[in-house]
């Protein structure tokens, strides 16, 4: 059975960049196509941890990160609702001298960015958040961030685009896309045939073939966060806690669930899925119990684990390509993703419509790895325990 | 062979015990991991205390079997490693997490007998959660175990072979039973009457404790329907029937399932396919017929792999070591295997007729209250997940899990997995297949966030 769609613009994965921007381009007027070769927001985007933060992030990512941050507040006028989203804080930790000199420094350089980052001492955290380990040294407290639940914020995009007759098309696997003409014709599952005048690139872990088809490849990895949950307790943890140097990451949701990360999961012999190793879940645990001492009698019921494109220099692209026009891409959000996604969508609309935007994005060009030769590499990608959506680990 | 790692088998009921006596009688050690404290499984479970009790007290008319594979496992200790109160909380790449004294070991096997047993299929009636409410099953144990009753007057309702069993056995216990709900009509167990050939000692005794329930007085209710439990604080009682002819009981316990459902997530995380079974309404890890899954090395046997009661997980459990053995390259009683197979194909048939006699109750999800709970863990109301459906437009059950919270606490859907998926189903008009099933995820149960690996005791080498 051949069906075929002609739109103005076709999107290349249904998670919450692409449903984002799906949702935003036909708020502009445009016909949009968003195509997932599964469920909208069933990879990285709905099982990410749900950080909701612009604290430790490269200071090349922060204007688009203060764009998502405007868009957070509003989820419930724009998806109908509010995703569990928790203007909480989020509140960095030094283990050590050396990473409070690390924080001190990270909130110099962003002076300038609207952080408002607050350093807090010994003596402060035992004050406020005297549920924390008193061995940590300090910390760094950003009162506008937070966290919210990637399960319903990524389904819930991706609702409101097909509300607003966007045509979501799940388990349809884009097999081939060309340039035909002016636009572009793509080759999908069940035998469906779209014409498109653009097409976006939000493939994430599985965005590097669309990329290499069109002369663009890119040192595309994967990694696979890791997270433990707790059944539910009474609300203790009031921030959202990242440390600095990574290991652990921890909030409490609504409910009343611990969910804490800080390792890497393995894949599995399908190596679109993974599950969190035995050793390093444990790890987690007793990472998280040696830090919130008053919740070490809790019981872990459940663990998780996604699939989630990662860059080498832990920077998305971000990027109208260089070869094709009409074609943009956006993925390798390295774990990091979850926060500035709503902002990449309002991004990438722009592009289609004005063929440029406001918001810095020079930093994400694909045109950065040309002279590294890259392949696209489905390896393991396990490594360093750095922060899931928290890109602030990366130091220079 | 002693440079192999020990091949490992998951339960210690009727599936574990005969696979782990055929094993040690072709010379290997395996490593039995339990979780109860004694072996025996669910059906032969000892009692945590000496009480005066005899077995005929606590196992009936299945004294001699029970006695038989309590004292045939004693019977092999120092030839295989037998780990009791251990919980094995994740599977994966040939290592086993388990839970055991209070730390974790990593356990490297080679072949893995899954015995995992059943649990008692629930369909959430509104009062369910009430203080007071047992499954079938766990009113079973509390009897068999510790010698006490969930109530001093009891309601046993559902469908299915076990409800009858628990109702007699606690009348026979002395504890009062207010009555029997059965939500399968009367004329449903004429189809008892296909099975007296192939089983007429089995079909006799179903119908020689109704006649002695009967005889003491407790009353027999079928085709019940619009079932609600009674209570504020704890079960008062219970009512049924259509309003304007609606019946009442009193009672404080109420014992309630509606025949059994596998135990499959170890299968699950060891990578197993899956597919649907429509007679057990569930998605079942594939095997043939002597227990080999769709990974080599990993068997399944007793109820874990599909119900088929307790003789038949005696005969699958022995049937999939001879499997192991096989596979292996070992000595093994092709012939045995053989009258293993049939006799298991027997008690297959018969498994049909039992599930004409006691079927599931068709109109559940129809008629399922928004207010009812149905994800008592996570607290999601039938409701919620109509409006999740309708609202997210998912027809699938993860991404019902993931949007609605159904099959997310502490149970990882063991108990609302199989009524999410009923009402899915019937939410979207689609076939109970084709909405799928929940993907397991470690720990298979709760294991404690201070649970520490402990690096130094692995596995007999």
């Amino acid at each position: 059975m051949s069906r075929q769609l002609s739109i103005d613009v076709a999107i290349i994965g249904g998670g919450l960049v692409g449903s984002s921007a799906a949702l935003a381009l036909r708020g502009m007027g445009f016909t949009v196509a968003l195509l997932d070769q599964g469920y909208c927001g069933a990879q990285a985007s709905g099982v990410n941890y749900g950080g909701v933060r612009r604290q430790g992030r490269p200071i090349e990512q922060l204007p688009l990160s203060q764009r998502a941050h405007a868009v957070w507040p509003r989820l419930q006028a724009l998806i109908g609702i509010d995703g569990e989203f928790l203007r909480s804080g989020h509140l960095k930790l030094a283990r050590s001298e050396v990473d409070m000199a690390t924080l001190e420094a990270y909130a110099r350089e962003t002076a300038e960015q609207g952080l408002d980052l607050e350093l807090i001492g010994h003596n402060g955290l035992r004050e406020r958040f005297g549920w924390i380990d008193e061995g940590v040294v300090g910390g760094s407290f950003c009162g506008g961030d937070g966290h919210a639940n990637p399960r319903l914020v990524s389904t819930g995009f991706a609702a409101a685009a097909r509300r607003a007759g966007v045509h979501v098309l799940e388990n349809t696997p884009v097999h081939g896309v060309t340039r035909s003409g002016e636009g572009f014709a793509l080759e999908a599952g069940g035998g469906l045939s779209l014409a498109s005048r653009f097409v976006l690139n939000c493939a994430g872990a599985w965005a590097g073939p669309f990329a290499e088809s069109f002369g663009e490849p890119v040192p595309l990895t994967r990694i696979y966060p890791s997270m433990v949950v707790t059944e539910p307790t009474e609300k203790v943890m009031s921030v959202n806690i990242g440390m600095e140097g990574g290991g652990i990451y921890a909030r409490q949701v609504e409910r009343g669930n611990l969910v804490v990360g800080g390792e890497r999961a393995l894949p599995l012999a399908n190596a679109d899925f993974s599950r969190p190793r035995g050793e390093g879940a444990l790890a987690i645990m007793n990472n998280a119990a040696a830090l919130f001492p008053g919740l070490r009698h809790l019981q872990a019921i459940r663990f998780w684990s996604g699939t989630e494109g990662a860059m080498p220099d832990r920077n998305p692209v971000i990027s109208p390509s260089l070869t094709t026009p009409g074609l943009i891409h956006a993925f390798g959000f390295t774990g990091a993703g979850f926060q500035i996604a709503p902002g990449v969508g309002e991004v990438l609309a722009e592009l289609v419509r004005d063929g440029q935007t406001q918001t810095p994005i020079a930093a994400f060009s694909i045109g950065r790895f040309a002279a590294t030769s890259a392949r696209t590499d489905a390896g393991s990608g396990a490594g360093q325990n750095q922060e899931p959506n928290q890109a602030g680990e990366i130091r220079s | 062979m002693s440079e192999r790692p020990q091949p490992l088998i998951v339960g210690a009921g009727p599936a574990g015990i005969r696979a782990a006596q055929a094993l040690v009688a072709a010379g290997l050690r395996p490593l039995v991991v339990d979780e109860a404290p004694a072996c025996g499984g669910q059906i032969y479970r000892q009692r945590l205390v000496p009480d005066g009790r005899s077995s005929r007290d606590l196992y009936g008319s299945e004294a001699v079997k029970a006695e038989a594979l309590h004292r045939d496992f004693a019977a092999l200790a120092g030839r295989l490693d037998y780990w009791p109160q251990s919980l094995l909380w994740n599977l994966r790449d040939g290592r086993a997490d388990i839970m055991a004294e209070g730390t974790s070991r990593q356990v490297a096997y080679d072949g893995l007998v899954l015995a995992t047993g059943a649990t008692d299929r629930i369909l959430p009636i509104p009062g369910w959660t009430l203080p007071g409410v047992f499954t079938l099953g766990g009113a079973q144990i509390a009897l068999k175990s510790q010698g006490c009753a969930i109530g001093n007057r009891i309601v046993f309702l559902g469908s299915g072979p076990l409800l009858y069993l628990v109702a007699w056995q606690h009348m026979k216990a002395g504890v009062a039973v207010a009555a029997v709900l059965d939500t399968a009509p009367f004329s449903a167990k004429f189809n008892l009457l296909r099975g007296l050939p192939l089983f007429p000692e089995i079909v006799l005794r179903g119908m020689r404790m109704t006649a002695e329930l009967r005889l003491a007085g407790v009353a027999l209710h079928y085709g019940v329907g619009d079932v609600r439990i009674l209570g504020e604080e704890r079960v008062e009682g219970i009512a049924w029937g259509a309003a304007g002819s609606e019946r009442r009981l009193p009672c404080d316990g109420i014992g309630y399932g509606l025949a059994l459902r596998s135990e499959t997530q170890l299968a699950d995380l060891a990578g197993c396919r899956f597919a649907f079974n429509a007679r057990d309404r569930a998605f079942l890890p594939e095997r043939d017929a002597a227990g080999r899954t769709s990974m080599p090395g990993v068997y399944l046997a007793g109820d874990g792999a599909g119900i088929a009661g307790a003789d038949a997980a005696e005969r699958a459990g022995e049937l999939a070591a001879l499997a192991l053995l096989e596979d292996r390259g070992l000595p093994h009683d092709a012939a045995r295997a053989q009258v293993l197979e049939a006799e298991l194909a027997r008690i297959g048939h018969f498994r049909e007729v039992l599930e004409s006699a006691f079927p599931f109750p068709p109109h559940w999800a129809t008629a399922v209250a928004d207010e009812t709970m149905l994800c008592r863990c996570e607290e999601v109301r039938a409701g919620e997940v109509r409006r999740a459906v309708a609202g997210f437009g998912v027809h699938e059950l993860n991404r019902l899990k993931a949007v609605s919270r159904v099959g997310m606490g502490r149970c990882q859907g063991r108990i609302c997995g199989a009524a999410a998926a009923e009402l899915l189903a019937h939410e979207t008009g689609r076939d109970l297949a084709a909405v799928g099933r929940l993907r397991s995820q470690a720990p298979v149960k709760p294991i404690p966030l201070t649970l520490a690996l402990d690096a130094h005791r692995e596995a007999a080498e």
